[in-house]
This record gives C-alpha cells, structure tokens and sequence, in this order.
C-alpha cells in the first residue's frame, strides 16, 4: 500500500466520527432517530475497518506517521498537528472503535424512545474522536487535546439528563475532579519540555535515552504525570467522580467509565514507559497507589446494593491493579489486562443495563432476582463476564489477572498475596451481584415482574459479541507454561521493551494453582452465602458496624467536603466580604475619603481675613531668614 | 496613511455621529465600525511581519517638547489592532436591540474611545501615546456615568479617578524620561536608547507600573472593576474589559520591559507573584457570586493576572503567550458579556440563582454559551488553550511555586464556570424562567461569529504569533541586552 493511501486511511480514522458528529450538529432536526442511530454507529464500525487495515499494514513497516501541519511553535517548542501509529496505539484504536462500535449498536436499542436521542449519538461520535486523537497523537500535547476532549464529552455524558440537577452535580465533579489531574499533568509536561526540549514522543524518548538521568527531575516529571493518570483513570485520591459517573446512560458507562476513557492514564504511562521507567520511586509510588486503591474500591464494591455503582467501584478496582502491573515493570500485563478488562467490563455494564432495561430502570439489586428465568441471554452473558472477571480459568481475565500476579511475585511474594487478596474482592462481590440479581426469588413489585422482557436483538447481538471476546481475549497473550508464546507481549516490544523473567516453570504452576484454588474457594463461600443461603442485603438502615462503612464509600465524599469544598468555599466569603470589600477597597476609599477631610481642613485656612494672611506671612519670612542663617 | 486611518476614522465617524440623526445611530456607527475593520483588514495583507515597524507617519509636533507625531505598526501594534478592531463592530451590533438614550451620543462616544484605544496602540512617541491613554478614558467615563445602572456617579467617580491617578505618576515619569536624553524627546527610539541608572529605574517603573496595574487590573489595584464592570452598560463593559484593559497589558510590553529592564528583572518577581496570587484570589471570589456579571467580572481580573505573569517572565514563550492570550481574553469576554446581556434583557437581572432550565427552551443559545465557556476554561482547540499553556509553560519556568498560583485558575475557572452555567442553564425551568425563548438572528449574528473566532484561534493560534514573533524577539533583546550592559 503506498504511503499516501496509509496517510489517507490513517487520518480517516478519527475524521470519520468527528463527520459523524458534525452531521448531528448541522442536521440534527432532519434525521430522523433510526437514521441518526445507524450512521453514527456506521462511521464508528468504519473507522475500525480501517483501524484493521492499519493494523495488517503494520506488520511490514513499525510506525506510520502523519504530520498535518504545525499547530504552534514558540521559544524552541513546536507542536504539530501529527499522529503516530505503532503496535501501542493500533491496540488501543481497535479496542476504542471495536468495543465502540458494539456500544454504538447496543445504544440504538438502549436509547430507543429518548427525546435527546440524535444528541446522545453526537456526543458519542464526538468522543471517539477525541478518545482515538488520544492515542493516535505523536506528542503530549495533542494527546493532552484527546485527553481533555474525552474529559469533556464524559461531563456531556453524565450530564446527560440535564433536567436532573443531581447528574449535573455528578457531570460537574467530573471534570473539576479531571482538572485537577490536568494541572499536575501540564505542570509535568512543562517539567518534561524544560528537561527534553521537546514534547514529542519519539523526541522525548531520544532526549531520555542521550541525556545522563538526572533522577531528581525524572521522579518529579513522572510524579506529575501520574497525577494526571489518577485523575482520568480514578485511582485515590481523586477517584471519588468515577461512582457519581454512573449517573450517566448506561452505554456511557460501559464505553466511557469502563473500557476506554478510564483507561487514558494507564495508555499515557506505558507511552511514556521510558521516563518511568528511570525514576524507580514513581514506580513504587504507582505500585502503592494502585493495590492501595484495588483493594479499597473492591472492599466498597462488597456493601454497595446499586448495580451500576458496584460495577464502578469494580472499575477503580481493576484500573488500580493495572496501575499496580505498572509499579511492577510489567507494561505489558497492565495494557493486556486493560483489554481484557474492556471486553469483560463492557460487557458486566452493558448485560447489566440490558436488566436495567428490562425492570424499567430498576438499578437496585434488592428489588432483583431470579431473573435467570426471565431474561436468558442476559442472564448467560452476565455470567461468562463474571467468570472473565474473578479470573477463573480459562477465561480471559484468568490469564490477563495471572500475568500481572507473576510480574509482583518476581519483585516479592508478599505483594503476590496483596494483588490476589484484591483479585478475592473481586470473585466474592461480583458473585453477590450475580446471585442476588439472576438466582433466588424475584422481589420485584408485580406491575414491574409483569413488563420483564428479554432485551431486543439489537441489544442482545452487541452483548453475544462482547462476550466471545470476554472468555476468548486470553489468547491474546497465552504464556509459554500453556504453550502461548506471549504474542502481545512481543507485539508491543517495540514500544514497550521486552524485560521478560524467567521463572522456574514449577513455581509458576504452583502460584496460579494457588491462586485458582483460592477463588474457587471464595465462589464457594459466596455461593453458599448468596445462592444456597438466598441472603438478600439489608435495607440501608439496618447496615451496622464496618459494613455501614464500607456502605458509606467510607465517608470520602463527605471527608473531602468537609476539608476542601466547603473550607475553600468558605474562604472565597471571606476573601470577598471582608477582604476585597472591606480591607482592600476599605483602603482604597479611605484614601480618597482621607484626601478629602484635608482638603476640608485645608479649606479652613482660607478665613478671607487680611490679618491672618499677614501674620502667615509674616511668620513664613522669619522661618525663611532662619533657614538661610542657619545653612 | 493605514495608521493614521485608524485613528481618524472612528474618532471622525463618532465626532460627526453628533451632527447626525438618532435613528440610525447603531446602524452608522456600526458602518463606521465596519470599514475601521475592513482597513485593519487591509493593513494586515499589507504588513510584513519581519520588516518592524510599518505605515510610519512622523512629524514634528510640539518641538519645544521635542514631541513628534509619530505613529506605526509593529507586530505588536498589528495583533492589538486586529482585536482592538473585529471586537468593535461586534460590540456595536451586540447592542443594536437596546435603546440607549441619546443613541447618536453613545455610539459616538463608542467610536472616539475605539479611535483613542487605536492611538494607544501605534504611537511611537510616548506623549502621543499618554494623550491616546487619557482619551480613550473620557468616553468611557461618560458611558459608565450617563448609561449605567445603579450609583453610577459614585462607582464612576471611583473608576475615573483611581485610573487617572495611575497615569499622573506616569505622566510625571513620561516628563522625567523626556529631559535625560542629549536633546529633549520622548520619541520611542530615544525613550528605547536611554541608558538609565538602575536605582533611578525602579522609580521609573513604580510609576509606569501603578498606572498599568490599575488599568488592568492586577491584584490588590482591582476594586473599581467589579462594580464598573457590573453596573456598566453592556457594550461599556465589553468595550473596558475586551480592549481597554489590554491598553495596560501591552503598554508594560512597550513601555516597561524595554525601558527599564534592571528594575524588571530586579523587581518584576514582585508583580508576577501579586498577579498570580490574584488569579487565585479573583477565582476565589469568582465562585462565590450570585450575579452573572459580577462573576465574569472577577473572572476577568484572574485571566489578566496569569497575562500579566507571563508577560513578566520577560521569554518568548511568556509575550508570545500574552498575545494569544489578550486576542482569546478580548474574545471570551465579549460572548461571556453578551450572554449575560441576553439574560438581562429577559429577566432584568444576573441573579444565578433566579435561572435554570434554560436549555430547555433554548439549545442554540445553550451549546454556543457552552462554547464560549469551554473557551474560558481554556479547552484545548479553544482559543484560550495555546495562550494559557504558554504562558503557565513561562511562569513555570521562572518558579513552580507561583504558577501553582497562577495555574489554580485551571481548576478553580472549571468550579465558578460550570457551577454557574449549571444553575442558568440547566436543570428544570422554574416559572419566571418557562417563558424564555431560543435567541433570534440578531444574537446569533453575534455569538456564531464569537464561536468560530474561538475555533480560528484554537486551530491555528499561529495566526498571532506568527504576526508578533519578530516584534517580540526585538523587545526581549533590547532587555537582555541592557541587562547585560549594566551589569
């Protein structure tokens, strides 16, 4: 294929969304739903056609670049519209327009009937657009465009039903919550531009591999970025935005909050896996970070009664073990668990929203159950996508979960046990979910058990599709123990450096039986509670003790406006009322009421009287002769 | 001749509306506006970026002075115009559904203060331009008093005599700075080759700097602009805020970085933190308002503090950034300004929390408030993202620490705008706000314009620095080279 048909194609890419979404804009009032829904999802599955093609063509040549034009270039920094596709970012285009096409689908059945219907396909368009510039970028600050646009149709997204001032609130904390992220990582990238002198990546990683480490400067560029990973991707602190996510549609929540936009930290750092790789403390910090939050959202996750909100929790969960692969050096098992987690988690929240849909917007598990009867596929695809998701073997997050707990047992067999102990959280909440949800008796009202119907083909079909791909995506990266020979991991090594440990073949056994015999303990504990026991969560009120806790998210909300929202609010009165408009502009006018009381004064001196003139005079000539005198 | 144009036209245009009938006061003003525009236009196609200054006109004026009337283009004087002249009409034909009294008189007004504003921003002498200054201030005064609302006198009298006070200690240095070349003058060539001792620059550029951060303003010398903004006829706001504060931020380009560089490198840390501390400070604030306009006001002060930050950085990276920024500052503000007008007009108040659920009735007006917002905030693809990253990029350069203030703006701007664009526009309509309707073709003739020169500029900010980048380089060498000098 000659270059200029790979540029064409290569830019084609993202330019087939954005169409799409200016289609909606411009005509939004003359497309009439179907016609809305089936070409915006039609421009998405065509970009990954072509994202295939792309990714044929990139057997034979290791990157395709496309340089557009420059966009700014000022002190020595030229940015340039241009983008950089190589094995990393060809992975991420198919997972982004693949799963994003199939959500596209399942939304024309999901949305079916809303009045903003044309609109929600706009934002989604838009949002490819902005999540493949993300990736497709050649330099930080076009990927930091992708970055903020996603952040952007993410707060359009929740904020969907605008009419509910709560979502607004939830759409709100979003994005401040992002910016926050987005400032540490604009400051590091200022950090990185002093540093490297440019901002691109081939140029970075030029400048890294040339220039003797300066490390004090590398762990601070790294810290920064990794702020603005935890931002995007909910890891602690700044995780608290992801749960009040869910407010959003569904579909919004399984592409968005699930399978890719989460993702955008973990996708930066492994672009960036040169710089992190020299500043070994951010290593260990992301490591700390990521199991810290793997264990703590998945403890959330065991008392949340919210479908969606558990899987959300599950998402900061998962997200923080793949930031804890990171931690280990393992890039490679982090972005191969990143996959696998889109197809499984897409899948957990589209099959949910399909329940959703089907109780007529019932979100709450204890008003569920047996609903294996009811709705069929659904019941079938929830369960494969639980099965990927504990890990069980051989579903996909089995080898995805596996590859990440061999690469921490090679830095210490403790944090081996840690990051299963998080994997453990995961089997015993999502079988709760599934039980209490698709076995026992129903506990719905009857005017709601009457309406419960199978999803339509249109949702079901994206939903079949999903779930092939959630028990078949570990063969993306088989290890050599089943005769696999890592094939991603060797996909990527031109971008990710191949630092493969070997391990005695009977220790590695050994761990994964381990690891297997443990969560087929905990299903078994779950499934007596939950499934034999028929245990249904109490009603909020009766939650006492750590559950109560855990059921509360650990008051974090409410921690954080104690000590930041409020006092900052609370400062901003202070700054205004007493501040600005008493002690500033208290001086401001006290100046000028000063500079009048002694012009007033002055004015006294004045009395017309010829005597008094005189005497002044007089009294100035005498002090005048004294001055000379004296001098 | 283009330069002198520039001038005379407006000033002439508003002079002559006096004689003319009330009528059809908007409509001729905006004519005038208009052709101000076409010859800005012109001049652009016209102007070589890396040939200096340009369209020179230079007379003796006063010779017992040594003042000339000397009046040209740089680059930097380029980018001014081209946002000094595309806000006017605009401002003009934002007003055309409001029925000023006395119409012939305030648009007259509009048009000398846009043709004093353009003197500012191309004289070469600095008696010319002090005489530019203080014209471009006598009709806003009178637009402030006669058409705005509340105790208008008080708050006037407050904005005229503060930023008046300012400019007579620059008047008493302009005078100082004419007296110490060989022969008297205050032509920028000699103003430029003074070599001034450097504990005499400090006084120098106290009083230079008092008259600009009042202007501006800069953090603590802001307090007459919330109420002036607030209580201001719309297009007087526009017109303050758009361009007339950007009279402070490019005269500390060509009158103080050039011209006392030892006191700004000694001092102008000093500057940089207040204003940064004030971008802070005035987001704050900003998040606390519950009038609309009030908070744009505010929001204002913290977009010109990180302006004013990066300018005294005194890099390519900083000036380059403040000219991207002050074309994106003008822009934003306007739409910002008209949304509130829009508002006002319907519900003759700013009160944020007298809104809601307006998207309902009106998505147009909803996406392209969105818009001008997102621009605020400075999103990337705005016009306001190349801008804020260099200048953040330049501040950071010289100390993190500051620009951890002047960088709060980022979150803080995304808190006061989405909250309050939250309150207005969204959520379910109440049953003062049910009857208001989409806007018509006249707000669309203004806003759509504001929206795509948002996108123009984000695209392609290169339009501007492109333009500058020659006439930058020059001021930042003349200063490193006097540093180096007097060292």
């Amino acid at each position: 294929m000659s270059q200029n048909t790979l540029n064409i194609i290569t830019l084609l890419i993202p330019a087939l969304p954005l169409l799409g979404f200016f289609i909606h804009i411009f005509f939004k009032n003359k497309i009439s739903e179907k016609l809305a829904g089936i070409h915006a999802s039609m421009w998405v599955a065509l970009s990954f056609v072509l994202s295939l093609v792309l990714f044929n063509q990139l057997q034979s040549v290791e990157v395709i670049h496309v340089q557009l034009c420059n966009w700014f270039s000022v002190g020595g920094l030229t940015i340039p519209f241009a983008f950089q596709i190589d094995h990393l970012s060809i992975i991420m285009m198919m997972v982004i327009t693949g799963v994003g096409s199939l959500i596209h689908v399942y939304s024309i059945g999901y949305m079916h009937g809303d009045e903003g219907f044309n609109r929600f396909f706009s934002y989604l368009n838009l949002f490819i657009f902005f999540m493949l510039t993300l990736v497709m970028a050649n330099n930080y600050i076009l990927m930091f465009v992708g970055w903020e646009g996603v952040g952007l149709c993410s707060y359009l997204l929740i904020g969907f039903w605008y009419k509910n001032q709560e979502y607004n609130k939830a759409a709100n904390k979003a994005f401040i919550m992002n910016r926050i992220g987005d400032l540490a990582m604009l400051f590091g990238l200022f950090l990185l531009f002093q540093y490297a002198g440019t901002l691109t990546f081939d140029g970075v990683n030029e400048s890294v591999s040339r220039i003797v480490p300066d490390e004090n400067m590398l762990t601070a560029i790294t810290i920064l970025l990794f702020i603005g990973a935890c931002g995007k991707s909910a890891q602690l602190p700044l995780y608290t935005w992801l749960p009040d996510a869910m407010a959003g549609p569904t579909p919004v929540s399984a592409l968005i909050h699930a399978a890719t936009m989460v993702t955008a930290g973990i996708y930066m750092i492994v672009r960036s896996n040169l710089l992190f790789s020299l500043a070994p403390f951010t290593l260990e910090i992301i490591m700390v970070v990521g199991i810290v939050t793997a264990i703590f959202a998945g403890s959330i996750a065991l008392k949340q009664n919210d479908i969606k909100k558990v899987l959300a929790y599950s998402t900061v969960s998962q997200l923080g073990l793949m930031f804890f692969a990171i931690g280990v050096g393992a890039y490679e098992a982090a972005m191969f668990h990143l996959i696998t987690h889109a197809f499984f988690k897409a899948l957990l929240f589209l099959s949910a929203g399909s329940v959703i849909h089907g109780l007529g917007g019932e979100q709450d598990i204890r008003k569920m159950g047996g609903l294996d009867k009811r709705m069929k596929i659904t019941h079938w695809v929830f369960g494969f996508g639980v099965l990927a998701i504990m890990a069980v073997p051989p579903f996909s997050g089995f080898f995805s979960k596996d590859s990440i707990l061999i690469a921490a047992y090679h830095i210490s067999p403790v944090l081996w046990v840690i990051g299963l102990f998080a994997g453990l959280l995961t089997v015993y909440y999502m079988m709760r979910v599934y039980a209490v949800v698709f076995r026992g008796d129903e506990r719905m009202s009857a005017e709601v058990s009457k309406h419960i119907h199978e999803s339509p083909r249109v949702i079901t079909t994206p939903l079949i599709v999903l779930t092939v791909l959630a028990i078949f995506g570990g063969l993306l990266n088989i290890p050599h123990l089943f005769g696999g020979n890592k094939m991603m991991m060797h996909y990527l090594s031109p971008v990710v450096p191949m630092d493969e440990k070997h391990m005695a073949m009977n220790t590695e056994i050994m761990l994964m039986i381990i690891a297997s015999v443990a969560i087929f303990l905990t299903i078994y504990f779950a499934h007596l509670k939950y499934k034999i026991k028929k245990t249904v969560p109490e009603a909020d009120a009766q939650i006492t003790g750590f559950g109560k806790v855990l059921n509360h998210k650990y008051y974090i909300d409410e921690l954080y406006n104690a000590i930041v929202v409020k006092p900052l609010n609370m400062f901003g009165n202070f700054l205004y009322k007493i501040i600005d408009l008493q002690v500033i502009d208290g001086f401001v006018n006290g100046t000028a009421r000063f500079s009048a009381y002694c012009s007033s004064q002055l004015k006294n001196i004045q009395t017309g009287a010829v005597s008094f003139y005189l005497f002044a005079m007089a009294l100035g000539m005498v002090g005048i002769l004294l001055l000379i005198i004296l001098m | 001749m283009f330069t002198l144009l520039l001038i005379l036209l407006p000033i002439v245009a508003g002079l002559a509306m006096l004689m003319l009938p009330q009528q059809q006061a908007k409509q001729i003003a905006l004519i005038a506006a208009l052709a101000t525009l076409g010859v800005t236009v012109a001049t652009y196609f016209q102007f070589d970026p890396k040939a200096g200054t340009q369209f020179v006109t230079d007379v003796p004026w006063i010779n017992m002075l040594g003042v000339r009337f000397h009046i040209g283009i740089d680059g930097i004087s380029m980018v001014m115009l081209i946002l000094s002249n595309i806000l006017a009409p605009l401002i003009i034909l934002s007003s055309f559904k409001d029925n000023y009294n006395n119409a012939r008189l305030f648009y007259g007004l509009m048009l000398v203060m846009q043709g004093a504003m353009n003197g500012v921003f191309v004289s070469m002498d600095m008696f010319l331009y002090y005489i530019f200054w203080e014209l471009a201030l006598i009709p806003a005064y009178f637009l402030v008093l006669w058409w705005g609302k509340g105790e208008t006198s008080k708050i006037t009298f407050k904005f005229f005599i503060y930023t008046l006070f300012g400019s007579l200690f620059m008047l008493v240095a302009i005078i100082w700075l004419s007296l110490q070349g060989a022969t008297n003058s205050t032509d920028i060539s000699s103003v430029y080759a003074l070599q001034i001792p450097a504990e005499t620059q400090l006084y120098i550029f106290l009083a230079f700097m008092l008259a600009y951060a009042i202007k501006i303003p800069v953090f603590p010398f802001h307090t007459w602009q919330p109420d002036t903004y607030t209580f201001s006829p719309s297009p007087a706001t526009m017109l303050l805020s758009g361009v007339m504060l950007k009279m402070g931020l490019y005269s500390v380009i060509r009158w103080i970085l050039p011209v006392v560089p030892d006191a700004v490198n000694e001092y102008g840390k000093i500057i940089m933190v207040l204003a940064a501390v004030g971008v802070f400070y005035a987001s704050a604030i900003a998040w606390v308002q519950k009038d609309l306009k009030r908070l744009f006001a505010y929001s204002s002060i913290a977009h010109v503090g990180l302006i004013t930050a990066g300018i005294l950085t005194v890099s390519e990276m900083g000036l380059q950034g403040s000219m991207v920024q002050m074309m994106a500052h003008g822009i934003n503000v306007v739409g910002l300004f008209y949304v509130c007008q829009i508002l006002y007009r319907k519900f003759n108040s700013h009160d944020i929390n007298a809104f809601g659920g307006l998207r309902l009735n009106a998505p147009l007006f909803a996406g392209l408030y969105l818009v001008i917002m997102l621009a605020s905030v400075a999103l990337p693809l705005t016009n306001a993202f190349p801008g804020e990253f260099m200048l953040l990029n330049s501040v950071y350069a010289v100390n993190p620490w500051i620009c951890l203030f002047a960088g709060s703006g980022v979150i803080l701007g995304a808190v006061y705008m989405f909250t309050s664009y939250q309150k207005v526009m969204l959520g379910e309509l109440n049953n003062k706000t049910n009857s208001f309707t989409e806007i018509d073709s006249l707000d669309k003739w203004v806003l759509i314009p504001i929206v795509i020169l948002i996108f123009v500029f984000g695209l392609y900010p290169s339009f501007i620095t492109n333009i500058s980048e020659d006439a930058v380089k020059g001021i930042i060498q003349i200063y490193q080279t006097k540093i180096g000098v007097s060292i």
